[in-house]
């Protein structure tokens, strides 16, 4: 995106946490959002939304000349369009175009300039430069262009894909989208024109009254009345009253002729383009100007003339729909004139009687639409579409939003995590009570599995078994075998321990036999819900045996010291024997390039193991250390003959063996949150290798098919020469065998190359994201053993100040 | 800041300061400042170099001073001791191989900052040294004590040889044994009976403290150590949010170690070097004590023997006067050195609670800089 250029860098923390806040606040749908949100950083368009629940009233004036209107058409296009595709993903990027659509009508009715559009375009730009200071209004400002952008595309989709989507609608969308793909980019570039000039707002005020000239008093009284409201109630207002019917003809006249003079600077298509960005700008902008204060009266100066923009965007829509096959959108546009007018006029003359409060009412329908269509762009969660236009919500949700305390933001994010995987995968699964059964060395842990699930697939929403540990590593075995070779990265089981186990067996109730206990539920249970959630292995038979089937035959073939335990030892000897032989010439770049990634990343990730480790050893033996201390200066305290000093030095006893505890639980959170996590992915990444080196034999198995039907033409060759026919046939047979077998080869490697692929991508992508969530949950841990500590030394200090 | 404070009641007359100090392989040269208006003084300001060796030489001759017997001699600073991290710049020397460089500059830089510390700590206890003997109102008009400040040559301090170090040892040794037997001796004055248990006690008590506050700071360092290798590998893993946390908790964490070290366990240590010297007082009290009861047992020989018995009371008196000076001035000092002691920890404990406040509000922050940067990336990740 040209924009992108310009992207200011990331905001500081706050508005971060405004941002997670609001996706928040719009939480609690489902999240297909990643085609919406890709490609420019969502970040911003939250900020915006927040912005634009609380916008002050008073900066709204302008908008509600043109907004209104858009509402009333909102709601009713809106609806059906909801409804129709409700269930599809793309639902909100619907909506959201729909929003646009109506105003691009309203537009057409309202009074849409092109010239003026145009000139809301540099406007825009003005705005933007002025804005440079304040950088996260320019960026959402962009961003919003991106969002803009895409939901259009994606309208596209929908429009092909449902094919009950109303007729206007499509066709609107049809006649709307061959500008947004040129349009935006050239928007974008009449942006950066437009930047370096950095006087457009004084442009803009300059062309406005010329245009006003140009064109009948009505004209002029749109274009400035909210100009005026804003920067203050000046005489122009007055020329609010005029037959609004009549504006929209004049305006039509004029945009046409204004729309001639911005083209002269650039070129049509840009113009075109431009208008259609300034579309987005309109619903955007407003609320991002609102939220950057009305205190920049040339921002409101902005505001007013984009909204013009956004109506002359109605305009073009209007002649692309005619070229465009799409009948509807002309009724549409017919249907919008018709209503309109009268709407705008009440609007003005409300303007004109009550100044700039009367339009409140206005503005939250104006805010409504605004806030649907930033959310549908966020796509993250839709808002219920039929809920927003009421102003009540509206005022709930800004409420709501301004309500959230800021803080929250780690929590909230891991919500949103969870939500995701939810919304994803339907299905949690817990490892819980371990239990020990049986005695001696022939005892084990039993773990109860509880299975929640919206699944269908499932015959109950929730089932709980009883699995032993050696059933996790049989459903393992299982797994590994079936899918291993086709290239999945199966998760792996925590190993076993013998040590570790033994320590539990022979039943000593000590810390470490506990936490050896406690770390390996949490470890069974991350690795099932790894398991389920990989779409492919869930589909697996055993998997849901496993997860559903009260009796389980009882896995054999995992006891260490067994005898198949034996042979799988020589398996894999022989495996990394073979490995070492392989010599692979290595085609796609990818591949090589990954496997060393992985195999970097692994060598980090035990040395990073190795040091949290020590780190969780050191943190023990300062939490030891930091008791005794404790106890020594209580008896310091008890020896001191100072009452004051001898009660400070016992409460600073007291304040250490609290920190002992910290230390305690820092440690604890060390190992739960960091070193197991990395443990975790040493096995991942192990996994990770062994697809790699799935896809190697695959590969092999190719090469020495080829090499065999290599032989047998030679053969044949021989045999042909030696004029045998007899065997001749044999042999034509046998390389009809081997020709087939080569090609199913081949098949088997691409597939297994492209489930590869596919692996790693996905697994990266769980890796980035679990790594982060993980590191929320010890980040969180951390505050709030620091804030603690903070708590115990504060109450310290009294006492020691007490000392006479 | 000043790692130990002794409540020194601050005399313009004798201002003394140690404002360099350079390090030669083993030695440590001290440059001592010292500004006077004191007429015993030739110059009202000079400075000259000295050596550990040379405070020793001071301190002892102090101890050794018969009419000093009823102070608390401050206790000599520790011989400088860079060992521990010039060991442990060998051992990472050694494990440079299996680091990053990264990581290797780190943990350099950090046991320069240790090295620094250390040498810091050692011309403080020098000085503090020198400052208690200045503010002391007997000892600050000692001959030598003068000497030590104004010679502006080497003092050239004779090395003790291998017999005056076995003589010491032994001295030693007949001290510990001595204060085994008079131990028995009957107290006569409750208050000294009262220091005595308290001062022992109170001296066991700290020694257990100071040790385990070394291992606990100790701790800390390890901790922050860990930190450094945590933090070079997720760099090397380019996971750039958490490499920035473990920077700043690493920075927090060493700090936490330092500051407790200087206010907490050089607290400790220094109190139990000085309680050390209160119990040497003692000591010299009981023994002046024996000798009375000695001369009274003499005497009344004498007086049995009718033999020198001008002689036996005049060592008598002799002993009785030393003893009640000692008494006397001995009262005095233990009364201000509890003084001391109490306003010296109430500073020290009350700096360190703020400093502990200082590092984890620092460290609150930065986590949660950090996690709402995570927030930021987290996007940036996940959409990508």
């Amino acid at each position: 995106m040209a924009t992108s250029s310009e992207r200011s860098p990331p905001p500081f923390p706050d508005s971060e946490d405004q941002d997670v806040l609001d996706s928040e606040e719009v939480g609690g749908r489902d999240s297909d959002e990643d085609d919406g949100e890709d490609l420019f950083m969502s970040a911003s368009n939250p900020l915006l939304t927040e912005m634009d629940t609380t916008l002050p009233p008073a900066s709204q004036p302008s908008d509600v000349l043109m907004k209104p209107p858009s509402n009333i058409m909102d709601e009713p296009l809106i609806e059906p369009v909801s409804s129709q595709t409700e269930n599809k993903p793309a639902n909100k990027v619907v909506s959201e175009p729909s929003d646009d659509f109506v105003d691009l009508t309203n537009n057409v009715t309202d009074s849409p300039d092109e010239a003026v559009a145009a000139e809301s375009a540099v406007a825009d730009d003005a705005k933007d430069t002025t804005e440079i200071p304040l950088d996260e209004p320019s960026d959402e400002f962009e961003d919003i262009f991106g969002s803009e952008n895409e939901a259009l595309q994606e309208e596209v989709l929908v429009a092909d894909v449902t094919v009950e989507a109303a007729t206007d609608n499509r066709a609107v969308t049809s006649g709307a989208i061959e500008p947004p793909g040129d349009g935006k980019t050239g928007s974008d570039d009449e942006q950066e024109a437009k930047e370096t000039a950095t006087d457009p707002i004084i442009d803009l005020s300059y062309d406005l009254p010329a245009s006003v000239a140009q064109q009948p008093p009505p004209a002029r009284d749109k274009c400035f009345d909210p100009l005026v409201d804003l920067l203050s109630d000046a005489p122009p207002a007055a020329d609010a009253n005029v037959p609004s019917r009549a504006t929209v003809d004049l305006f039509e006249d004029e945009g046409t002729d204004l729309f001639t003079e911005p083209r002269q600077t650039k070129s049509a298509t840009q113009q075109q383009k431009s208008l259609f960005g300034e579309a987005d700008e309109d619903l955007f902008g407003e609320p991002l100007g609102a939220t950057s204060k009305k205190t920049i009266s040339k921002e409101q100066k902005d505001k007013p003339v984009k909204t013009k923009a956004a109506s002359h965007v109605s305009n073009i829509g209007g002649p692309l729909q005619d070229n465009s096959p799409a009948e509807p959108a002309d009724i549409f546009t017919e249907e919008a004139v018709t209503t309109l007018p009268s709407i705008t006029s009440t609007s003005t003359v409300n303007s004109k009687t009550n100044g700039v409060q009367s339009e409140e009412e206005a503005d939250i329908f104006a805010k409504a639409t605004v806030e649907l269509s930033l959310d549908s762009p966020r796509g993250e969660r839709r808002k219920d579409v039929k809920a927003k236009p009421s102003a009540s919500a509206l005022s709930q949700s800004a409420a709501a939003s301004l309500a959230k305390p800021q803080s929250a933001a780690l929590e909230e994010l891991e919500e949103e995590e969870e939500e995701e995987q939810g919304d994803k995968f339907d299905i949690f699964v817990s490892v819980k009570d371990p239990e020990k059964i049986g005695d001696g060395m022939n005892a084990y842990m039993a773990y109860k599995l509880t299975t929640e699930t919206q699944l269908a697939m499932f015959r109950n929403k929730t089932f709980t078994v009883r699995r032993r540990f050696s059933d996790f590593l049989g459903l393992y075995e299982k797994l590994s075998e079936k899918h291993g070779p086709n290239g999945f990265i199966v998760p792996p089981p925590p190993e076993k321990s013998i040590l570790g186990m033994t320590k539990v067996k022979v039943g000593k109730e000590d810390s470490s036999s506990a936490d050896f206990v406690e770390r390996r539920r949490a470890a069974l249970e991350r690795y099932l819900q790894r398991v389920v959630n990989h779409p492919s292995l869930l589909q697996d038979p055993d998997v849901r045996e496993f997860l559903e089937r009260e009796e389980l035959p009882r896995a054999v073939s995992t006891q260490a010291l067994s005898g198949a335990g034996f042979l799988k030892m020589i398996n894999k000897a022989t495996d990394a024997v073979s490995k070492m032989t392989i010599k692979m010439n290595e085609s796609d770049v990818w591949f090589e390039e990954k496997l060393q990634e992985v195999e970097s990343a692994d060598q980090q990730f035990r040395k990073l193991h190795a040091l949290v480790e020590s780190l969780v050893i050191h943190r023990k033996e300062l939490s030891l250390n930091t008791a005794s201390f404790a106890k020594s200066t209580a008896m310091l305290g008890s020896a001191e003959d100072n009452t004051a000093l001898s009660r400070a030095l016992s409460q600073l006893a007291e304040v250490e063996d609290k920190m002992e505890q910290l230390h305690q639980e820092q440690a604890a959170n060390d190992t739960f949150n960091f070193a197991e996590l990395i443990a975790d992915y040493i096995r991942l990444l192990g996994a990770v290798r062994a697809t790699f080196d799935h896809r190697m034999k695959a590969w092999q198995r190719w090469q020495d098919a080829q090499c065999a039907l290599q032989k047998k033409r030679e053969t044949e060759a021989k045999l042909l020469w030696a004029n045998k026919p007899d065997k001749l046939q044999l042999a034509k047979e046998e390389i009809a065998e081997w020709e087939a077998k080569v090609t199913q080869y081949e098949r088997d490697f691409d597939r297994v190359s492209a489930t590869v692929r596919k692996e790693v991508v996905r697994f990266e992508k769980e890796k980035a994201r679990n790594f982060k969530r993980e590191i929320m949950n010890y980040l969180a841990c951390l505050l709030q053993s620091q804030q603690q500590l903070i708590k115990y030394w504060e109450a310290f200090l009294p006492e020691a100040k007490a000392i006479a | 800041m000043r790692s130990v404070s002794v409540d020194l009641n601050h005399d313009a007359s004798l201002l003394i300061d140690i404002p360099d100090a350079l390090c030669e392989r083993d030695k440590v040269k001290f440059t001592v400042h010292t500004k006077t208006t004191l007429s015993s003084f030739q110059k009202p300001d000079f400075s000259v170099p000295r050596q550990h060796e040379d405070f020793i030489w001071l301190h002892d001759t102090l101890v050794e001073t018969e009419d000093y017997a009823g102070l608390i001699i401050p206790p000599a600073p520790p011989k400088p001791d860079f060992e521990s991290p010039r060991e442990k710049m060998h051992k990472l020397g050694e494990g440079e191989a299996t680091m990053t460089k990264e990581e290797y500059t780190k943990m350099k830089q950090e046991l320069e900052a240790e090295y620094l510390a250390v040498f810091k700590k050692t011309v403080q206890v020098h000085e503090v040294f020198l400052q208690r003997l200045s503010s002391h109102p007997n000892l600050s008009k000692d001959r030598n004590f003068q000497i030590f400040l104004e010679y502006d040559q080497d003092l050239t301090v004779r090395r003790k040889n291998a017999k005056e170090m076995f003589g010491g040892f032994f001295k030693n040794m007949v001290k510990s044994a001595d204060e085994v037997l008079i131990s028995g001796i009957k107290e006569v004055d409750d208050f000294f009976e009262q220091e005595k248990t308290f001062l022992l006690d109170y001296y066991s008590k700290i020694k257990d403290s100071t040790a385990k506050a070394e291992k606990m700071t100790r701790s800390h360092k390890n901790i922050a150590d860990d930190y450094i290798h945590i933090s070079a590998t997720l760099n090397s893993l380019s996971a750039d949010d958490t490499t920035i946390l473990f920077v700043s908790v690493q920075k927090v964490e060493g700090r936490v170690a330092s500051d407790q070290e200087l206010k907490l366990t050089e607290l400790l240590r220094y109190y139990m070097r000085d309680i050390q010297a209160a119990k040497d007082l003692l000591y010299r009290r009981a023994r002046a004590l024996v000798d009375y009861e000695n001369s009274n047992k003499a005497l009344d020989k004498a007086r049995l023997k009718s033999k020198d018995i001008p002689q036996a009371e005049e060592h008598q008196q002799q002993c009785l006067q030393k003893f009640d000076k000692l008494s006397e001035s001995g009262k005095k000092e233990l009364t201000s050195f509890k003084g001391r002691r109490v306003v010296a920890f109430r500073k020290n404990l009350i700096e360190m609670a703020e400093l502990e406040i200082k590092h984890a509000k620092v460290s609150t922050v930065v986590v949660y800089l950090v996690s709402s940067g995570l927030v930021w990336s987290q996007q940036l990740v996940t959409f990508k």
